[in-house]
Formats: structure tokens, sequence, C-alpha cells
């Protein structure tokens, strides 16, 4: 499991402010409830996403928290039994005298890496994406799906 | 270093309360413009259904359910929270609470506080 870690762009903030934001990043991470503290880590893992991996009879199914992502920003590649989602979360343009007073999302690039555990028919590999989640579907190969052996009786 | 933060919408001091179990607390981007602030949280897997939006007095409180996944697949790795999202603001008297807008987009909730009139930058135009 690789982890790519970037660079979070800090172009409208002065050093105060990242100041006070570390302060409140430090503040959240000692008042959450213990579950939530592998959450919170991603202070120093900004902008990489979030994954879960599931699997049934004939697929694996990995889920991904892209948020506010434009579906032509995401790309999905799949070489050698790894699976790389990566993209760029562009900022919106809000308008002219708009000023920020609290920046905790992530803009910019993002890449994550990981090694399926089973072999993956690679040319029938679906994605969607809804409410902020990318689904990747991977049909498993004939060899990496269960097989039920008779025992013979001789 | 107080001076430099906005205090017109801040975060609430106790803000894992009423929180029957432990929940996420959702990444926030708050930007000013002249008539209005906009307050964008991240709730990836909520959609308009499991969002609620509640105002008491100056009190907003963003709740955020995911709706229950494929229950068939099984999980054989878990970086996600189940656990949902919930953040509590309190908003400066000048945000005219009852023009308050909410919008859910790709996980995204947008919500527009406007300023009350009295408070947008006015040109006095000087007569005689």
């Amino acid at each position: 499991m690789n982890l790519v870690r970037f660079h979070r762009p800090d172009l409208w903030r002065s050093p105060f402010d990242q100041l006070t934001n570390l302060r409140e990043e430090i503040n959240r991470l000692l008042e959450s409830p213990l579950g939530d503290l592998d959450r919170d880590f991603e202070f120093f893992n900004v902008g990489s996403p979030v994954l879960d991996l599931y699997e049934d009879k004939d697929n694996l199914i990995v889920r991904a928290e892209l948020p506010g992502m434009k579906k032509e920003d995401i790309d999905v590649s799949l070489h050698d039994g790894t699976l790389t989602i990566s993209g760029e979360r562009k900022v919106e343009k809000r308008g002219e005298d708009v000023e920020p007073s609290r920046s905790e999302r992530f803009f910019g690039r993002f890449q994550r890496t990981f090694t399926l555990p089973k072999s993956v028919e690679f040319n029938k590999v679906t994605a969607t994406y809804k409410d902020g989640i990318l689904t990747v579907t991977l049909p498993k190969t004939e060899d990496s799906k269960p097989k039920q052996i008779e025992v013979k009786v001789s | 270093m107080n001076a430099i933060a906005k205090p017109e919408v801040r975060e609430a001091n106790n803000r894992t309360q009423a929180c029957e179990r432990a929940c996420l607390i959702p990444r926030v981007n708050i930007t000013e413009t002249k008539d209005a602030y906009l307050l964008e949280a991240e709730m990836p897997g909520v959609n308009k259904n499991g969002l609620e939006v509640l105002l008491e007095g100056n009190e907003l409180t963003l709740v955020g359910r995911r709706q229950s996944e494929n229950v068939e697949a099984q999980l054989i790795y878990r970086e996600s929270s189940p656990t949902d999202f919930r953040r509590v603001f309190v908003l400066d008297p000048t945000i005219d609470t009852g023009k308050i807008k909410a919008e859910m987009e790709n996980g995204v909730l947008t919500l527009s506080l406007p300023k009350a009139e009295k408070v947008r930058p006015r040109k006095i135009t000087i007569s005689g």
C-alpha cells in the first residue's frame, strides 16, 4: 500500500493563518474521540483519498472518498495488479472580492496507489462517481474466484 | 493570533456536544464576500436525504448521515469511518438567519449565509 503525500498549496494564506490552522488541527486531534484518530491523522497525509475495499462473489469493489470533484478530473488506472486513483481538485472561482476566513479543504493534485489482493479482468473495470464517492468495480478473473472442488470417493 | 481570525462564523467551543456516538468533523472552508459568507463542508457519501442543517438561535448545526452501502459485499479493508458527520458553528448576529440557503452537490454542502442589509458596505453619496 503506497501513500503519496502532497504539498498543500496555501495560495492566499499568511504564515499567521497557517499557524492558526495548525493549532486548530492539533486541538481537533486532542478533542476528538479515540475512534476518530486515524481519520485526523489525515492532516499529515492531506489530499490522498480515504479508501475502502469490498469483495463479493464476482468483484473487488473499491470506494474512495473524493468530495467536491468533477467526474472528468478523476483518473483511474490499472497496471500490473496495481490500482491508481489520481486527479486534481480545482479551486472554484467565487468572484472578485472574496476573502477566505477558514481553509481546511484540500485543493490540488492527489494520487493514491495500491496493490489489489486478487487478479482482475482489467478490460472490464468500471467506475462511477456519486455523492462524492468514487466506486471502482473490478471483476475478478476466473482463477481468483472461489471454486468448489468435489471430493470423489474412490 | 485571534485578532486575525474572522469572528463572524466561528466554531462552537463544545463541538462534540450531543454526539450520541463518535462523530466525524467535516472539513470546512469559509469565504467572505461583500454580501455573504459561504461555508463549504465536505461530507462524502452524504446526499440531500441524509443531510440536516439545524439553526437554534445563532447556533448552526450540520449533520450528515451516510446511506447504507452495498451490504452484500464483504468488507476487506476499511479506512473510512462509519459514523455521521457533525459540526457546530456560532453565527454572528449580523448574519441574516432567515435567508440561509443550502445546496448539496457531490458530497459537498454549500451554505450561503447572507449578511444583514445594515452591515453590508454601502456607498453614501454626498448631496449638495
